[in-house]
């Protein structure tokens, strides 16, 4: 079916009002006949067709002010198919890319420090010698704030405040003691299959592609919260537990000079390993510098504390309210364990379960657990 | 106004003259439906009216004069011999365009044909064709030089200086003026406070002839006149043709400025019918002939269309190109 | 024109004239009084009886058709000088200069070029007030198309205007005012000169002083006053204006970490402006003060001599934006 379309008429136009229709539908049509009259911010511009046939159905009303391109009538009739509006396209083809007015590879590396007038001027009041400070500005250039740093002065960071951030932790935790009825579990999960598999796995990739330990970890819960959506969710005083839609796992971020966050990491169960390794990464860079998102603030539905290295065996943490269960794990430290009859000696990491007793109990707690290291035996499903 | 001349011409003369007016309209038809559904864009003028102007002044040139337009100039492009399909392909903007899809309706270009531009300024083409006919002159080159303004662009100064110069250094350059009475929405009479434009030549002591511009065979007869003194003599020459377009100035004008009255006074008038209509009488071509240059025109167009659609668009990456000329220098 | 020991700059320019008609025949030289008068700064004296009226043409006051007359020469095989009196003057013949000259090759898909030099002479410091002291070359080097120049001294006085016309493309040379009465020594073979090159007119290593055409001889003084306190200025003479010698440039304020651009356009969206912009994206981290711009002042540059010269730029504002940059 030929449609008759709301012409371009002009560079400058959008559209047009539809002021009057010179055919009526039944009326033949000849190429060149005007059928309408289109009102335009210019005034009224007499339209034209350019096939032969009879004007059909008219589809837009008198008055109506209407796009260019909008169909205003059906052409019945002997009349060749519709061209397509515009359809050669107008905007510049796939894969366009501008020439830059300064192009990027024309710049010769600058000889000698790359430092920024500011800093140059603090190095100078300081007293620091510019080459001995490393630059985190553009291109690895030293800027006012290195040298600062370097210099040892607290120059709050944009974004944090450290003491603020510790008031609030404070009062979260108070608040959490106070308020959560807390229960603890604890498991040893042996680490062999683990390690080893990450060993493997690290041998044939390039340092910046290599997994941390922590994503193995941070997965497992991901995927033992789906099994027992009772550990991820909020407690409301009113309303009782709200299990999550989503599992969005917190991941507790020590920050240099005492600060602590705990940002999540959306839809943690849909990640594969290096895309949660790659938002583990950025996070903790982000948190550091006080550049996290607030949702990643505030929407974590269950949190993971690890002390890593410089850590301990077992670490036991407190539930950030609404939360209602955070799990921690130790070091993973070689142990002499019973296997069989015999005693070996296994990497094991001890595991620990802090949960709300008013929405889960220590049954339901300990098969949480016991999914996790379920799960830490086959790292390759992970 | 001069008197329409006998039929005097060849019937294969004749013929050819209305077979470039009816490419040239059926071209015009086109791009005006083209237009409308967005495929070409930017500030469209149609020639729809005027035919007989380009198609008999460029039939007395030779391939080695020159011609400099304006930007109503599709059809002088295409009776000068640029291909349709270039032209169109122009219009569309595509790398395969006369000007490599760079200047579109206003701009074309094309150096095989000696077509030395459209030009959006009103006037701005004028001294360059000057120059040019200078160049020819100052090389010892025997060549015409066809100018091709608007009764608009006798306002601008630049109009007057290049008169003056053409015809104070004797430069073989052929104005030719198509006069069709408005200057995009301003009635002649509103702005000039003599308002017969050949008069105007005079004052530079210039060669001028007032032709109706209507009239395909008298312009063929005036503009034959003309090239033959400026060959001849290799002074200036201002052919004025009284013409009119039947469609707005550009595509996006309501015409407030005209009476629909007029507009159908002078379609009365249209070259092409008019022509058609005299040789029918002098029985020099039968209406099997005519439908087939109409077929034929059609097929052409057609033809120009498809090959715009297909062709391809210049790479972003080109864009800098031809700003200065390339290599060695 | 014998002894090239002691001539002046316009001597310089009219030798450059005379080569190019001998050298080609192709060219020839078009514009107000350029003949019978001689020129109105005595550049073309002398050379309608050597060369005659059809290659040295008086035109009209028709600024407009004859640069437009120049371009259509061009594309038909000529390499026509046109001599636009002033750039006060320019301004009517804008149209042809950058909506044809500047446009042509791009727009017709590079099937045709313009050949065309246009020279002008420009600036201010001879009390002829508001409507003939325009410095407008940064203005002309904002259009992409166009080629612009600004000799300075006596060797691209006489060497630019050949490669100019050896050049496909548009060139526009803009001749100070005030340089047409210096002069100085220029070697006997002295001929065509590089006109894509800036020039460093005196080395230094305290600050970069970058500048061109009528400011160079003032610059060079600020450069020497600056040394009796131990300031070593380095001289840059842009030459070109567009295409800027970036290269050059960058080059100096790398080695100096300081620049001061002289600039007799006024500040506001000058030359000056650009080549600061240039500085600050290319060789920011080298700098150890912010572009010290000395431009004549926003002002439509008035008639007593006092007032002139308080508007445009002199040396001792170029000493105080150099020590500026050092404090």
């Amino acid at each position: 079916m030929y449609r008759f379309r709301m012409p371009s008429l002009g560079a400058d136009m959008e559209a047009g009002t539809l002021v009057e229709w010179l055919k009526k539908p039944g009326d033949p049509v000849k190429r060149g006949d005007i059928v309408a009259v289109v009102e335009t911010d210019k005034g009224a511009i007499e339209v034209e067709i350019f096939v032969d046939g009879a004007m059909g159905r008219h589809l837009v009303a008198l008055g109506a002010t209407v796009p260019v391109g909008t169909p205003l009538a059906e052409i019945e009739g002997p009349v060749e198919e519709e061209p397509a509006f515009g359809a050669a396209p107008i905007s510049p083809p796939k894969g366009a890319v501008l020439p830059l007015a300064v192009p990027a590879a024309k710049r010769p590396v600058e000889e000698g420090i790359r430092a920024s007038p500011a800093a140059r001027k603090r190095a100078a009041e300081l007293g620091i010698v510019l080459a001995t400070i490393k630059g985190t500005g553009p291109g690895g250039t030293v800027v006012l704030n290195d040298v600062e740093l370097a210099a040892g002065e607290k120059a709050p960071r944009r974004g944090l405040d450290i003491a603020k951030m510790r008031q609030a932790i404070a009062a979260a935790m108070a608040r959490s003691k106070r308020e959560i009825p807390h229960y603890y579990l604890a498991s040893d999960i042996n680490m062999s299959p683990a390690l080893a598999w990450l060993e493997q796995t690290n041998a044939e990739r390039v340092p910046e592609k290599r997994l941390l330990a922590a994503v193995l970890t941070l997965k497992a819960v991901a995927l033992a919260a789906r099994r027992f959506p009772a550990f991820n969710g909020f407690f409301d005083s009113a309303k009782g537990y709200l299990p999550a839609k989503s599992i969005h796992v917190g991941t507790a971020v020590a920050i240099r000079g005492g600060g602590l966050v705990s940002p999540a990491i959306h839809d943690c169960d849909q990640l594969n390993l290096d895309q949660l390794m790659d938002k583990l990464r950025d996070l903790a860079a982000r948190a550091r510098e006080g550049r996290l998102r607030s949702s990643e603030m505030s929407d974590a539905t269950i949190t993971v504390s690890s002390l890593g290295e410089r850590g301990v065996q077992t670490l036991y943490g407190i539930i950030y309210p609404p939360q209602v269960a955070i799990v921690g794990f130790g070091n993973v430290i070689a142990r002499p364990v019973a296997i069989g009859d015999k005693v070996e000696v296994c990497p094991l990491m001890t595991a620990t379960l802090a949960a709300d007793h008013r929405v889960s109990d220590g049954h339901l707690g300990a098969r949480f657990l016991r999914e996790i290291e379920t799960r830490l035996q086959e790292p390759d499903k992970l | 106004m001069s008197p329409a001349p006998k039929l005097h011409l060849t019937r294969e003369s004749l013929v050819a003259l209305l077979r470039q007016m009816t490419r040239v309209r059926r071209f015009e038809e086109k791009c005006d439906e083209l237009y409308q559904v967005e495929k070409i864009r930017g500030f469209l003028h149609l020639a729809i009216g005027e035919e007989a102007v380009c198609t008999a002044v460029m039939a007395n040139l030779t391939p080695d004069d020159a011609v400099v337009a304006t930007y109503r100039e599709h059809g002088h492009a295409l009776v000068r011999g640029v291909s349709a399909r270039e032209i169109m392909a122009e219009m569309y903007g595509k790398a395969q365009g006369c000007s490599r899809g760079r200047g579109g309706s206003m701009h074309l270009f094309n150096a095989a044909h000696r077509f030395y531009g459209g030009y959006a300024i009103v006037g701005g083409g004028i001294p360059l064709a000057a120059g040019l006919a200078l160049a020819d002159k100052m090389q010892g080159r025997k060549r015409v030089t066809a100018c091709f303004l608007g009764d608009g662009a006798v306002a601008e100064g630049v109009f007057h200086e290049t008169m003056n110069l053409a015809a104070l250094w004797k430069l073989p350059v052929l104005f030719v003026c198509e006069n069709n009475l408005y200057a995009m929405g301003t009635r002649l009479d509103l702005s000039e406070s003599e308002t017969d434009l050949h008069a105007k030549a005079q004052a530079y002591r210039m060669t001028s002839e007032s032709v109706d511009g209507m009239d395909v065979v008298a312009v063929d007869a005036a503009a034959n006149k003309a090239t033959a003194m400026i060959r001849e003599t290799g002074a200036p020459y201002f052919l004025e043709c009284r013409t009119y377009r039947f469609r707005a100035h550009s595509m996006f004008d309501p015409q407030l400025y005209r009476t629909r009255e007029e507009v159908e006074q002078w379609r009365k008038r249209d070259p092409i019918a008019r022509l058609a209509e005299r040789m029918r009488q002098a029985g020099m071509i039968r209406e099997d002939e005519i439908s087939a240059i109409e077929e034929d025109v059609k097929n052409e167009i057609a033809e120009a269309v498809r090959f715009a659609e297909e062709a391809p668009w210049e790479a972003v990456a080109e864009l800098a190109r031809f700003v200065y000329a390339e290599s060695a220098s | 024109m014998t002894a090239d020991n002691h001539i002046t700059y316009r001597d310089a320019c009219r030798m450059g004239i005379a080569d190019a008609l001998r050298r080609d025949q192709r060219v020839f030289l078009m514009g107000e009084d350029v003949g019978r008068y001689g020129g109105c700064y005595a550049v073309s004296k002398g050379l309608l009886e050597e060369f005659g009226p059809e290659r040295i043409r008086d035109t009209p006051l028709s600024e407009n058709a004859f640069t437009g007359l120049g371009i259509g020469a061009a594309m038909n095989g000529m390499r026509p000088i046109v001599e636009i009196m002033t750039v006060n003057f320019s301004l009517l013949a804008l149209d042809q200069i950058i909506n044809n000259a500047a446009t042509i090759r791009h727009m017709s898909g590079n099937q045709f070029g313009v050949p065309l030099v246009i020279r002008m002479a420009t600036g201010a410091g001879r009390q002829l007030a508001a409507q003939h002291s325009h410095s407008l070359e940064g203005f002309y080097a904002h259009i992409p198309g166009l080629k612009v120049l600004a000799p300075a001294t006596l060797e691209d006085a006489r060497g630019m205007l050949w490669t100019a016309l050896e050049d496909p493309d548009p060139v526009l040379i803009f001749e100070h005012v005030m340089l047409y009465n210096t002069s100085g020594a220029l070697a006997a073979g002295a001929g065509a000169v590089p006109i894509n090159k800036a020039a460093i007119r005196r080395e230094g290593k305290s600050v970069s002083l970058i500048t061109y055409g009528g400011s160079l001889p003032k610059t060079l003084a600020a450069a020497d006053q600056l040394a009796k306190d131990g300031i070593e200025a380095e001289v840059v003479d842009l030459r070109t204006l567009r295409p800027l010698d970036e290269e050059t440039i960058l080059a100096s304020v790398r080695k100096t970490r300081r620049a001061v651009v002289v600039d007799e356009g006024w500040r506001t969206g000058s030359l000056s402006a650009e080549i600061s912009a240039r500085i600050m994206e290319q060789a920011l981290w080298s700098l150890d003060a912010p572009v010290a711009r000395v431009c004549s002042a926003e002002v439509p540059i008035p008639y007593p001599r006092h007032l002139e010269d308080a508007a445009l730029p002199n040396v001792p504002t170029i000493v105080a934006a150099a020590r500026g940059t050092l404090a």
